[in-house]
């Protein structure tokens, strides 16, 4: 889980302490390399990630409130930039766009001619508050789209030149469980700099580690000075009592064979009934990463393209082959994309492809709950005696 | 995901919803290597992309084939292609009938009516070194005499006697003279030794199914019996995400599974 352009990650750096105009430093040492700052701000009444030019964008003084089903902006007694938790949209949303053309073709007398769509210009996107959760899951679509057999060369080209400046979390939601999950609150790797935010009474910093080489050069441009032992420890405080604050857990013990052998669980049923199949726990979602292939032509019949739009295995188009959908009802659905997450992924991928960061709960609609289903399925796993 | 694009150089009806496809490279293009039992993504320009087992032989003597049926939007346009057409090609994609490890044992092929066309090449494959294998015995059933595909070709491999040809139907009409029954009525009766066979499947799941369960009573080993998936796919690759059959990708760890392997998940509903 590495950032692909900067070589072998290393050791992240002794720790260093940043002011709050340090950030501003920081940002224009990004723009200077000519990147794309991408960052949270405020929209549509949630934090989400937006091109952002300054640290004036963040979300100053900002926090979010989340139970399953409920999103809520709140305002915070401090003025922390990153006190809070995963919004509704996921950094996949700049790697992995969620409709991308992928060609055009021209059909002239018996020869087709296809234009592959490129950027005009290379992406190069810095990414600002990675969360530990959201580095999880970008290293899962890394392996998803870079590591098998075929390379996807959309996903490459922006996440070639991809530079991470994480943030350790120290503000998790209601819905929030990488703790569980073993992918947060604390950043383990897969970024150039990670950054703890501390607000210890009228002093607000951060403390700063670079783990690349382009990282420490980044870093090296920004006014900052060692971490003493107080402020190193705040930092860490601050992340150990996220990972005791988070809202949820799922006991992730043998649950591969707890998925592979409940199957048949009543529990499918009980939740499907609540189910939308509205495809918004897939959206929302980090690693979810199924498209659809749409062929589109003009009136005339002589321009094809071809689209690439995220799609979702809760449709019944989804899994539809001649004579009918293989997964026709909810229950199968919510199944599939269940035990996807948490059993079949590791088959697949060598990971689980669920990460806690708790969004599917919070953007459901009707609040059904992962680490309450886990529970649930384990509570009528009715074959454990037998195994 | 930008196909290749190959030209028409013959369409052919076989029963009333199937027709074949020969295709030719452009320009010099390379005749394409293919293992039997893969498939193509075949782009109908426009109109939109699908996947199809490839029916010719392996070797480079046949012109790239498809065989397939008339049921969705991309097929209907495909069956109206003419000679001459364009037709983008993407692949070869998958796993294939791993014929190479049938030893000198005996080779049973099963199909189920449009499952003849991903085992034809298999067929091929087999009859090009005859000699390296046992009795190679084919079990073809359909619903009825009319969907019998490759009818000719049917003929001509029963007369070289190096081939055990049995076809059955469903439903008879008057002048059929064959066996009436599902297919997996010939498995019991049919000449094979099991010790050592190998069996290869494709069909209907529900017809692999029950032609598994007569070749395990016949006594073939399901680490020797072959079955070939479908499933919905966009891209071949295993990046779209719709070909999953639990664990597997259909499209790159399949289409053709050793039975053993998907033992556990085969037969269970809506996986």
């Amino acid at each position: 889980m590495t950032s692909p352009h900067q070589g072998a990650p290393h050791a992240p750096s002794v720790p260093s302490v940043i002011e709050p105009q340090g950030l501003e430093q920081l940002f224009a040492a990004l723009l200077r390399r000519n990147y794309k700052l991408v960052g949270p701000t405020l929209r549509d009444g949630t934090i989400t990630y937006e091109e952002i030019s300054s640290p004036s964008d963040l979300p100053a003084g900002w926090t979010d409130e989340q139970q399953p089903g409920m999103y809520r902006l709140k305002t915070r007694d401090d003025n922390a930039v990153f006190g809070y938790a995963a919004g509704p949209q996921s950094w996949k949303r700049i790697l992995y766009p969620s409709v991308l053309r992928l060609w055009q073709a021209h059909r002239k007398g018996g020869k087709v001619e296809v234009t592959v769509d490129k950027p005009a210009e290379e992406p190069r996107y810095a990414f600002i508050g990675v969360r530990a959760c959201e580095l999880q899951a970008i290293g899962i679509q890394d392996k998803v789209f870079l590591h098998g057999n075929y390379v996807d060369p959309n996903y490459q080209l922006r996440r070639e030149h991809n530079f991470i400046v994480a943030v350790n979390c120290t503000a998790p939601a209601g819905t929030c469980f990488c703790a569980s999950m073993d992918s947060g609150p604390r950043a383990k790797g897969g970024y150039d700099i990670a950054l703890t935010e501390v607000i210890l009474g009228t002093e607000h910093y951060f403390v700063a580690t670079a783990a690349t080489k382009f990282g420490t050069e980044v870093l090296g441009e920004v006014e900052c000075r060692p971490a003493n032992e107080k402020q190193v420890t705040a930092a860490e405080a601050a992340i150990n009592a996220a990972a005791e604050n988070m809202g949820r857990t799922i006991d992730t013990t043998d649950i591969r064979q707890l998925l592979n052998r409940n199957f048949e669980n009543p529990r499918w049923e009980t939740t499907a009934a609540r189910c939308l199949a509205c495809a918004n726990c897939t959206m929302v979602c980090p690693t979810c990463f199924c498209h659809n292939i749409e062929d589109v032509s003009d009136l005339t019949g002589e321009v094809a393209e071809r689209w690439r739009k995220w799609d979702s295995c809760f449709t019944t188009a989804f899994s539809y082959i001649h004579g009918g959908s293989v997964r026709y009802s909810p229950a199968a659905r919510y199944r599939q994309w269940l035990t996807h997450k948490l059993s079949t992924w590791h088959d697949q991928f060598g990971t689980s492809g669920c990460v806690g960061c708790g969004r599917c709960i919070t953007w459901c609609p009707v609040g059904i709950d992962i680490t309450e289903e886990v529970r649930a399925i384990r509570d009528k796993d009715h074959s454990r005696e037998e195994v | 995901m930008i196909p290749d694009f190959y030209k028409v150089s013959l369409v052919r009806q076989e029963t009333h919803d199937t027709f074949t496809l020969e295709l030719e490279g452009q320009d010099g293009q390379p005749p394409m290597s293919f293992e039997p039992g893969q498939f193509n993504m075949l782009y109908v320009f426009g109109v939109g992309e699908v996947p199809i087992s490839i029916s010719s032989g392996p070797g480079r003597k046949m012109p790239l084939t498809h065989t397939t049926r008339e049921v969705g939007t991309v097929t209907k346009a495909m069956r109206k292609l003419k000679r001459g057409d364009v037709l983008g090609v993407r692949g070869p994609f998958g796993s294939h009938w791993p014929v190479e490890h049938a030893g000198n044992g005996d080779v049973i092929i099963v199909a189920g009516g449009i499952g003849l066309a991903p085992l034809r090449p298999a067929l091929y494959e087999l009859l090009s070194r005859r000699n390296h294998y046992g009795r190679i015995v084919l079990l073809y059933g359909t619903r009825s005499p009319d969907d019998i595909l490759y009818l000719d070709e049917l003929k001509h491999w029963r007369s070289q006697f190096d081939l055990e040809i049995h076809v059955t139907v469903d439903r008879a009409v008057g002048s059929w003279r064959g066996n009436v029954g599902l297919v997996t009525s010939l498995i019991p009766k049919a000449p094979f030794d099991p010790t050592g066979a190998m069996a290869l499947v494709c069909g209907p799941e529900v017809m692999m199914r029950f032609t598994v369960q007569e070749l395990r009573r016949r006594g073939v080993s399901p680490s020797r019996i072959y079955v070939s998936m479908e499933r919905n796919m966009k891209c071949g690759m295993g990046f779209c995400g719709h070909c999953q059959h639990g664990p597997h990708f259909v499209c790159k760890d399949g289409p053709v599974f050793q039975f053993d392997e998907i033992e556990e998940l085969f037969g269970k509903r809506e996986i």
